[in-house]
């Protein structure tokens, strides 16, 4: 009996879903995605209230919107914490360092040729276990998440740009060379602009591994803030809406970063045939 | 006028793939001379491409050899000698039309006013002034090859090869862009080597016409123009020019009756 | 043989040169110890003291190569299998969650991606939210979710596995639907003159034109699987798979150990992936689509 108000909202929701999908156009597709996210939450907070789920097993919506408007300031810092000075740093280092490395060894076949398997095996990995030892090395605070944040975003820029540096046409290198542009020259006009959509491709997949990075790391050991710490902490607390509200957070930054490297990328990549309109 | 530019002596070339060596030139001798207009024609396969990337240094002959100005390829091309049209535009999706064009120039030195200068003057060349700001994605497929044209004739180079720039345009376009490069070619005396699969063209264009035969490529006449430097549209119904015509495709079919 | 040595060698080079820097790392990072100790000790050091001793540490910041080797060989072949102490054990119950979580997270990423790909509305409500949660740390939340499930009595695989089937799960599907949407217009258009039925045209032409993509996913989803598993053996409290001796190396502080478990997830990562591989290889000539 009480199931009936649930599925009467997800029969509802799915009806209205069928009938504006046959629109097609920009705005109801917009919709659609709305109402389909909508009739999720409306589902949960009625699931929790109809069956009275313990809060420590899973917080209704509204608690987790009345903790999180609770406990602004602490979510303010362990953003900080977590995301600016652990992810976004590491981020930022382990991606240039990337960018300068490929560049390096784009002039050489060999090394290439040596780097790029170990660099594809590595990028495969389950880095987050080194973790541990960055830790241990670089002390509990910020910077040695960002350790790891740099560790784990390398390889898999590092591939890209590689692959990108290389994804000129033979055409486009024919007629460098029948100009005999010098290397710097081919580079600068050719090779990075060739590059920046494979590169951007590389920089896109990392924003999510730079926040796990950065989170994961602080399981290993943290001052007493950041999203890590306070996620374990308030899970021995028992105070499941905090950590509900810091997975909001963490998911509202993790689309912020990943829509800001997106917006770049559409600016810098204009040319490219995915990106034309 | 009768200076060699071009010269090259018992060239081959072999191209070592996986299912075995493939003999792309064999045995090539040829003359061209400074100011001269070259058609190569030939079937599909002969080694058009080749001859015209080993002149251009983008391909190394593996007996023979060529030399352009006295020189060796490979320095000629480091003195700037070539400017090379490719059989796709090959344009820069990232810059401008007008950018595209900038490119060779910015690498070679030449300062932003006489890149401005030079870009308008080609742009003009080619009529594509009023498209200077496009992206080459945003050109039909021959405007694109117009611009990847005038991006060779920008920085004035004393050859041009080009490899079947026309192929990709209509009939009327072709035309226009014909007369247009004899015109620039009476005014700048350039030397041209110039492929293409159509008599016509080669008949209409050039003062030497060489024709190419597959399996070895290697060439099999050469033919010299009678006709005047001069060329109006209509001389293509001369009896000169279709006595020429004539003897190309002789020599077309001369070719072919080896295999 | 010269061709596999001519890819061979630049890898094995910058592998040599890896391991350099590695042991010369071993041995500036373990030194402040041993300069310690010997100040303590009031003795000096002669250099070949100095490096055999970095090298030779208990607990050293950072262990050298062969003292890694000797931990991963150790764990694997130095041990009765069921003991506690074996990484094969370990390794055993990472991989056995691992798995179940990749086919409950690939298998349910197929069925949702067929249902996509013939339904519009299920494509505009699910598409744009499992794109978008690509971008959000899930994998961050892992541990968390072991704990919550803790707590309402549900221990051992069943987590464990969720939590690498929800990572399985959106690389598939993503990788299946592109797969899926691969015939253009033309050959769908062929197969309608035909008057083929849907069912003929998924299984004759969406399904094998979308193999390719989806082994692609398939090799980054088993990846993601096993780092779900071992995330999820992090929470303080777990005593059985690679993370949970990852986590007990770090709080005894035991380096060896930490670096052979990490070792040990390499070696069953690039196995997973290679399995996925030649899972592929042989489907795809089978079918005459291989290269
Ligand atoms: N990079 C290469 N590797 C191996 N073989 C090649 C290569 N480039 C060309 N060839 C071969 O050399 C021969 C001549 O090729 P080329 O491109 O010069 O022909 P072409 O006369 O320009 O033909 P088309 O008129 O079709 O453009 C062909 O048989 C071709 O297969
Ligand atoms: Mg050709």
């Amino acid at each position: 009996m009480n199931a009936l108000p649930i599925i009467g909202v997800w029969l509802g929701g799915w009806a209205l879903n069928i009938w504006l999908a046959r629109f097609d156009t920009r705005l109801s597709r917009m919709a659609v995605a709305v109402v389909f996210g909508a009739t999720l939450l409306i589902l949960w907070e009625m699931a929790v209230r109809i069956y009275a789920i313990p809060a420590v097993i899973l917080p209704a919506p509204s608690q987790i919107a009345a903790s999180f408007a609770a406990n602004g300031s602490i979510l303010w810092t362990d953003f900080v914490q977590t995301i600016l000075r652990g992810a976004l740093t590491g981020w930022l280092i382990g991606a240039l360092a990337a960018m300068l490395t490929a560049i390096a060894i784009d002039r050489s076949p060999f090394l290439q040729r040596g780097l790029l398997p170990i660099g594809n095996f590595v990028a495969a990995l389950p880095i987050v276990g080194i973790a541990p030892i960055l830790v241990m090395w670089f002390g509990f605070d910020w910077q040695s998440k960002a350790a790891v944040v740099v560790v784990m975003v390398f390889f898999p820029i590092l591939v890209n740009m590689v692959a990108g540096l290389k994804a000129t046409d033979a055409m486009q290198r024919d007629l460098m060379a029948s100009w005999a542009a010098p290397y710097a020259a081919s580079l600068w006009k050719l090779r990075l602009p060739a590059a920046m959509p494979f590169l951007f491709n590389g920089l896109k997949i990392t924003t999510t591994l730079a926040l796990i990075g950065a989170i994961v790391a602080e399981f290993f050991g943290s001052p007493t803030r950041g999203m890590g710490f306070r996620i374990s902490t308030a899970v021995g607390r028992l105070d499941l809406p905090l950590v509900w509200a810091e997975i909001v957070v963490a998911a509202i930054a993790g689309t912020l970063f990943y829509g800001l490297v997106a917006l770049i990328e559409k600016k810098v990549t204009f040319w490219h045939p995915s990106q034309r309109k | 006028m009768d200076d060699t530019v071009i010269k090259a002596q018992g060239v081959g070339l072999t191209f070592q793939t996986a299912d075995g060596p493939i003999h792309a030139l064999k045995d090539v001798d040829l003359d061209i001379d400074r100011g001269e207009f070259v058609s190569f024609i030939g079937p599909s396969g002969c080694g058009k491409t080749t001859f015209l990337r080993s002149i251009a240094a983008l391909e190394t002959v593996t007996a023979g050899q060529i030399s352009v100005n006295g020189m060796t390829p490979d320095q000629a091309r480091k003195a700037r000698a070539y400017g090379y049209v490719f059989q796709a535009p090959g344009l820069y999706p990232w810059r401008t039309i007008r950018g595209n064009i900038s490119l060779p120039l910015e690498i070679m030195g030449f300062s932003r006013e006489e890149r401005a200068k030079r870009i308008a003057h080609v742009l003009e060349l080619v009529e594509l002034e009023n498209f200077g700001g496009k992206y080459p994605w945003q050109l039909s497929g021959g405007m694109q090859q117009r611009a990847s044209i005038a991006r060779a004739l920008a920085f004035d180079a004393d050859i041009l090869l080009m490899d079947e720039p026309f192929g990709a345009l209509d009939e009327i376009v072709r035309d226009r862009l014909n007369e247009a490069l004899l015109t620039l070619w009476a005014k700048t005396q350039k030397t041209i080597g110039f492929v293409t699969h159509s008599i016509p063209e080669a008949v209409y264009l050039s003062t030497k016409i060489v024709v190419m035969s597959p399996r070895p490529g290697r060439i099999t006449r050469v033919i010299q123009s009678t006709l005047p430097r001069e060329r109006p549209l209509e001389i293509r119904d001369t009896p000169e020019f279709i006595a020429l015509a004539h003897e190309v495709r002789e020599g077309l079919r001369e070719g072919h009756s080896y295999d | 043989m010269t061709r596999v040595w001519r890819n061979a060698a630049p890898v094995l080079t910058v592998l040599m040169v890896i391991i350099a820097i590695w042991y010369l790392g071993a041995v500036r990072m373990n030194a402040t110890w041993e300069r310690d100790q010997a100040a303590r000790a009031s003795e000096e050091l002669t250099t070949s003291q100095m490096i055999t001793r970095t090298l030779t540490q208990d607990r050293p910041i950072l262990p050298a190569p062969h003292q890694v080797a000797v931990g991963l060989y150790d764990g694997i072949a130095g041990q009765a299998i069921t003991s506690r102490r074996s990484l094969v054990w370990h390794a055993w119950v990472t991989l056995s969650a691992t798995l179940a979580g990749f086919a409950i997270g690939a298998g349910a990423g197929i069925l949702l991606a067929v249902g996509i790909v013939h339904s519009r509305s299920m494509d505009q409500s699910v598409m744009p939210w499992a794109v978008a949660s690509q971008t959000v740390p899930i994998l961050a939340i892992a541990p968390m979710v072991i704990v919550v499930f803790a707590s309402a009595g549900i221990t051992g695989l069943l987590p464990k596995a969720i939590i690498a089937a929800w990572l399985s799960f959106f690389p598939v599907l993503v990788g299946m639907v592109k797969g899926l949407r691969t015939p253009d217009a033309m050959q769908l258009d062929q197969m309608k003159s035909w008057s083929a039925s849907d069912n003929q045209q998924f299984w004759r032409l969406r399904l094998p034109s979308s193999l390719p993509y989806l082994f692609t996913s398939l090799k980054v989803a088993i990846a993601a699987a096993l780092v779900g598993t071992i995330v999820g053996e992090l929470p303080a409290g777990a005593t059985a798979g690679l993370g949970a001796r990852l986590l007990s190396g770090s709080y005894y502080g035991q380096t060896v150990q930490i670096w052979s478990a990490l070792f040990a997830a390499a070696l069953l990562a690039a196995g997973l992936v290679a399995i996925v591989g030649i899972i592929e290889k042989a489907t795809l000539r089978r079918m005459g689509l291989a290269r």
